[in-house]
């Protein structure tokens, strides 16, 4: 069967990719970015999942303004990088397990969650760069290392999807892969934040105390992360820092106690807090 | 904003880009976006006022693209996702352009991030912004 074994948060600063893109890594600005990846880098060696989860927000690249799916699962073959706006990223096309991913369609929308369901989709920053991060750097006629089921949020328009119903269909996806009958390792990863603002004139909030109350959540008790409200949200980690949601889906597939093995907690990367952390299930 | 009052709006220095400003920065927004494609962003720099003809935004919206004025293209309607492709064709980063829109130097800003970032302190509700 196939099984979850583990959960990764992981920021998605177009930054750090620009970073890896270019070859500054080690300037003394990027350099403690990276180092907290190498521990993950090893980790991810061992792990060698067969599928990745991978749930992340498209930033106004793939789904223009026309057409705002709140869930939106990656059903096609393969996914492309994307042109942002400055070429799209020198990383392999990212590779679908389509039998599993529509597989999961079928089970969760039977489950009472109405997903849309993308048949062709090219993939921005926020999924490539914790490909990257997590994998290390991957050129555009190399493959990634594991197979990708892409899980799109709307996070741009408000409302997202509250916690709650992150957290909730985390369990659902869960459901959908232990139901799979071919083994395989499967590793969730929930990214985006951690406090950042973008815009307008409190451009630059961070909230570090937040932020790392909110990874000792992610660990010790996922419930109450996810009853945070929007409000909150928006308040105290800036108005982008709506994305952490997407970290309840990957903590919901999770089980409910799990080993925490690594963590790190950066800042800044450009505009942003970098937050990542491993989770790993005990059964 | 028309409408009710909402219970975001005494952030400081914030817009929630909720339903009613995607409704009035649709055509602005579609705008921006079309400039993720280089294609796209050769036509429009090459002749500016006939690109925009094609976006039926307001006037005022226009004449924001067309000054560049970051704040008002977000007052309008505008979403910094969107926005940030006009100022990725202009050659300005996602950190420059939150130095412009806040008011600093680049340096400044730049200075603020790696000293932590802009406090949580004092800049939760609009009351504590009212003695500036
Ligand atoms: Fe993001």
């Amino acid at each position: 069967m196939a099984r979850v074994t583990a959960g990764v948060g992981c920021s998605h600063v177009p930054a750090i990719g620009v970073a890896m893109d270019t070859g500054i890594t080690e300037q003394p600005y990027w350099q403690p970015v990276f180092e907290g990846f190498k521990k993950s880098r090893e980790w991810m060696k061992e792990q060698k999942p067969d599928v990745v989860f991978l749930v992340y927000n498209d930033h106004c690249t793939a789904f223009d303004a026309s057409c705002i799916p709140t869930f939106a699962l990656g059903c096609a073959a393969e996914f492309k990088p994307a042109d942002e706006g400055w070429g799209p990223r020198p990383v392999p096309v990212v590779k679908n397990h389509q039998k599993l991913a529509s597989h999961i369609a079928q089970s969760v929308i039977l489950d009472e969650f109405d997903l849309t369901i993308m048949n062709e989709m090219e993939v921005d920053h926020g999924l490539t760069v914790p490909m990257s991060v997590m994998f290390g750097q991957h050129g555009v006629d190399d493959e990634w290392p594991t197979l990708v089921i892409p899980l799109a949020v709307n996070v741009v328009q408000y409302p997202a999807p509250t916690g709650n119903r992150c957290y909730q269909l985390g369990k659902a996806i869960r459901r959908a892969i232990d139901s799979y009958p071919e083994d395989l390792n499967v590793v969730v990863f929930g990214t985006g934040g951690m406090s950042h603002q973008l815009q307008y004139k409190r451009a630059g909030l961070i909230n570090a105390d937040w932020d790392q109350r909110f990874l000792d959540l992610m660990t010790e008790d996922p419930k109450a992360a996810s009853q945070i409200q929007h409000l909150e949200y928006l308040r105290e980690t800036g108005s982008e820092g709506i994305e952490m949601v997407m970290w309840l889906v990957m903590r919901g597939a999770l089980d409910e106690d799990v080993t925490e093995v690594h963590r790190h907690y950066h800042v800044p990367a450009s505009n942003t807090a970098v937050g990542h952390i491993i989770l790993e299930n005990q059964t | 904003m028309t409408g009710p009052s909402k219970e975001y709006d005494d952030i400081p220095g914030t817009f929630v880009f909720d339903a009613d400003r995607s409704r009035e920065g649709y055509h602005l927004n579609q705008f921006c976006i079309s400039l993720r494609l280089g294609k796209n962003r050769d036509v429009f720099n090459a002749d500016q006022e006939s690109y925009l003809d094609k976006y039926p935004m307001t006037p005022a919206q226009r004449q924001a693209v067309l000054d560049r004025d970051w704040n008002e293209l977000l007052q309008l309607g505008g979403n910094i996702y969107y926005t940030s492709k006009l100022a990725a064709n202009d050659g300005i980063t996602f950190q420059d352009l939150a130095a412009m829109m806040t008011g600093v130097s680049r340096d400044e800003y730049r200075d603020m991030m790696l000293h932590g970032g802009r406090s949580i302190d004092g800049n939760r509700y609009k009351s504590e912004w009212e003695n500036e």
